[in-house]
């Protein structure tokens, strides 16, 4: 195992499946000639050269458009969007298409689609382009959704939505390409659909999931100084939702915080605290608490984009309310 | 041609005509819910295209797509068992009349997004331009969908990429209600893809012979590296938008001026005055075609509902 960061993680599983299947290929904005926005293709036009490696315009409903229709055709396209925020120009090829396409049409057509994008706030870049709207994708029945915490889980998981049949939105955080840890080597995959617990605990639970578990990871260790062992379970796919080491988490601990950072309303921890009030009634102890971004579009300001992006002080707190 | 041929495409506009003319009795009735939107007057359209097409040749096309899916070989008891709901219908009964598809036939629907499916279109040639085939896609949409975004878009990406689309534009003169002066810039459509440099041109939409004979010629051309064009086919429905328009935007003397040009009647004249059929061949055919509709008909008011675990099935592949 070699101790990488999150990008190298991500470039290597597109770059193995682009080696190991020659019907695999990526476009999107500066995916080619510049190397991605983020780096992640960097080397990747060079190599597989311009018919695999396809530079668009800047035409997000194109991209995923003909994304689908390249994939209803046996193509296994990665479509990158630059970031979530542009998603929202391409809403309706991911709403109205790409998760409804295999249904509408009684299972004729299969797209096997990946959406890489990223999101996350907290580095400045205002309203716009900081939000982590992960909770509107995981709504649609017929869209898978997976945003990986570690670089293993990035590496494993989207090697598995490269092969997988259906359309999924690989959804990345735009401060976790430094993060490095332990990455097997060569063909590492991760199953769609599983949820984890990243550390074990016996007083409380901790969901969450992408950027927010490295923050409730350090939450965690500072809660052990005082005592409080809390466990971590990492989502990792959103849709489909597991919640099985959730509720075997929650039946040990009878406690919960569920931790995102997008917006609390109608969002990942109001679907996990319903689900935990479904699923473990009768073993609740407290009332699931959610730690979650404020209702605010992100400001510029630095120390105001920080007041409004959930920290470790924040799911500390949070946990002492539900002990 | 052969005569059969001949004969045959007067089948299918037969067809198309006398289906459509059934479900829109069978929605009156309540049997066919949701939307209607009838492609009677187009059908030579959709018929000359896919006449000129080859096996390999993928079609896709809008909402209105009841005419194509006929051309391209579903039979007229799955477009019917559709249309009503049915188990036995080409989707399974869960599409319904906008999303008809065979994707063994090379047809990708039946799309009800206005112009959503013409970024589909590029990915389906993207396909074919991928693995160096030599094929075609024909998008087709209505003069609505050239001021959405898509359009723009899809049409841009093909020519950037260069890649095997014949851009089909329906023009009807409306979309909906609102003709194309209050909603587009230019009323010329085809003047839109010179703004993409693409080769285009304007046929009679309502002379089968004429859309067939352009087609086969430009899918030629685009199959052999020329890059996308453009057709702007012009036509016109006879019916309203949907099942649902009270058609106060347009006067009834238009309706009877287009009418009057009515391409299956078109059809039918140019076959007898070049002596290919006789009338009472023609006459056989009509009722060899009203009778494979009635069947239809009685197939599926008989066919089964969709059983209700299909309401779970083809979510996902993989579940």
């Amino acid at each position: 195992m070699a101790r990488i960061t999150m990008r190298e993680a991500i470039s290597q599983a597109v770059w193995e499946e682009m080696e190991r299947d020659p019907d695999v290929f990526i476009m999107g904005q500066e995916v080619g000639v510049w190397g991605g926005t983020y780096a992640v293709t960097k080397g990747f036009y060079d190599h597989f050269g311009p018919r695999r490696v396809r530079d668009t315009p800047i035409a997000e409903s194109a991209i995923v458009g003909a994304a689908i229709g390249s994939a209803l055709t046996g193509l296994r396209p990665v479509a990158e969007l630059m970031t979530i925020n542009f998603a929202f120009v391409a809403m309706d090829h991911i709403v109205n298409e790409a998760a409804k396409l295999h249904y509408m049409f009684g299972g004729q057509m299969v797209l096997p689609l990946v959406i890489r994008t990223v999101g996350g706030g907290g580095r400045q870049l205002g309203a716009t382009h900081s939000q982590t709207p992960d909770a509107i994708f995981a709504h649609f029945p017929g869209l898978k959704v997976v945003s990986p915490g570690t670089p293993a889980d990035a590496k494993g998981l989207l090697k598995a939505a490269i092969r997988s049949q259906d359309p999924v939105m690989f959804i990345e955080h735009a401060t976790l390409y430094q993060m490095r840890g332990e990455v097997p080597e060569g063909d590492y995959v991760v199953p769609i659909g599983k949820s984890v617990v990243q550390r074990p605990g016996r007083d409380v639970t901790i969901v969450t999931y992408s950027k927010m578990l490295e923050v409730s990871l350090k939450a965690a260790d500072k809660l052990s100084q005082e005592g409080i062992e809390a466990e971590i379970v990492d989502l990792r796919t959103l849709r489909p939702l597991d919640m099985e080491p959730v509720i075997e988490s929650f039946k040990k601990t009878n406690r919960a915080v569920v931790v995102e950072e997008g917006w609390p309303s109608y969002g990942v921890g109001a679907e996990i605290s319903s689900r935990i009030y479904e699923q473990a009634f009768d073993y609740v102890d407290a009332p699931v608490k959610r730690v979650a971004q404020m209702e605010v579009p992100l400001p510029y300001n630095r120390t105001l984009e920080q007041m409004a992006i959930p920290n470790a002080d924040d799911i500390i707190a949070a946990v002492k309310e539900v002990l | 041609m052969e005569k059969t041929e001949y004969l045959d495409l007067y089948h299918q506009m037969v067809v198309i005509r006398r289906l459509e003319e059934s479900a829109a009795e069978l929605y009156q009735s309540g049997k066919i819910g949701g939307f209607l939107h009838l492609y009677v007057g187009q059908e030579a359209v959709s018929t000359g295209l896919i006449a000129a097409r080859r096996p390999e040749d993928r079609v896709i096309t809008a909402y209105r797509d009841h005419g194509v899916a006929i051309n391209v070989g579903i039979s007229a008891n799955q477009v019917m068992a559709e249309l009503l709901g049915k188990a036995t219908g080409i989707s399974k009964g869960k599409g319904g009349s906008m999303h008809m598809a065979d994707v063994t036939k090379n047809f990708w629907g039946g799309h009800a997004i206005v112009g959503a499916h013409l970024p589909l279109a590029a990915g389906l040639a993207l396909g074919d331009a991928y693995r160096d085939q030599k094929a075609v896609t024909i998008c087709m949409f209505g003069d609505g969908a050239t001021n959405i975004g898509f359009f723009h878009e899809a049409l841009n990406l093909s020519k950037v990429w260069n890649l095997p689309v014949v851009w089909v534009c329906e023009n009807n003169r409306y979309g909906m209600g609102t003709t194309i002066e209050r909603a587009s810039a230019v009323s010329e459509i085809r003047h839109k893809a010179d703004g993409y440099g693409m080769k285009n041109q304007v046929v009679d939409g309502m002379d089968l012979l004429a859309v067939r004979e352009t087609a086969l010629q430009v899918f030629d051309e685009v199959r052999n590296g020329s890059g996308p064009q453009f057709l702007e086919i012009e036509t016109y429905r006879f019916r309203g938008h949907s099942m649902g328009d009270p058609e106060r935007y347009r006067q009834q003397e238009e309706v009877k001026n287009w009418q009057e040009n009515d391409p299956i009647g078109i059809y039918h004249q140019h076959l007898i005055k070049d002596g290919i059929a006789t009338e009472e061949e023609l006459q056989q055919v009509v009722k060899d075609a009203e009778a494979v509709v009635k069947a239809s008909v009685a197939f599926a008011e008989s066919s089964p509902e969709p059983a209700p675990e299909e309401l779970f099935t083809d979510i996902y592949v993989e579940e």
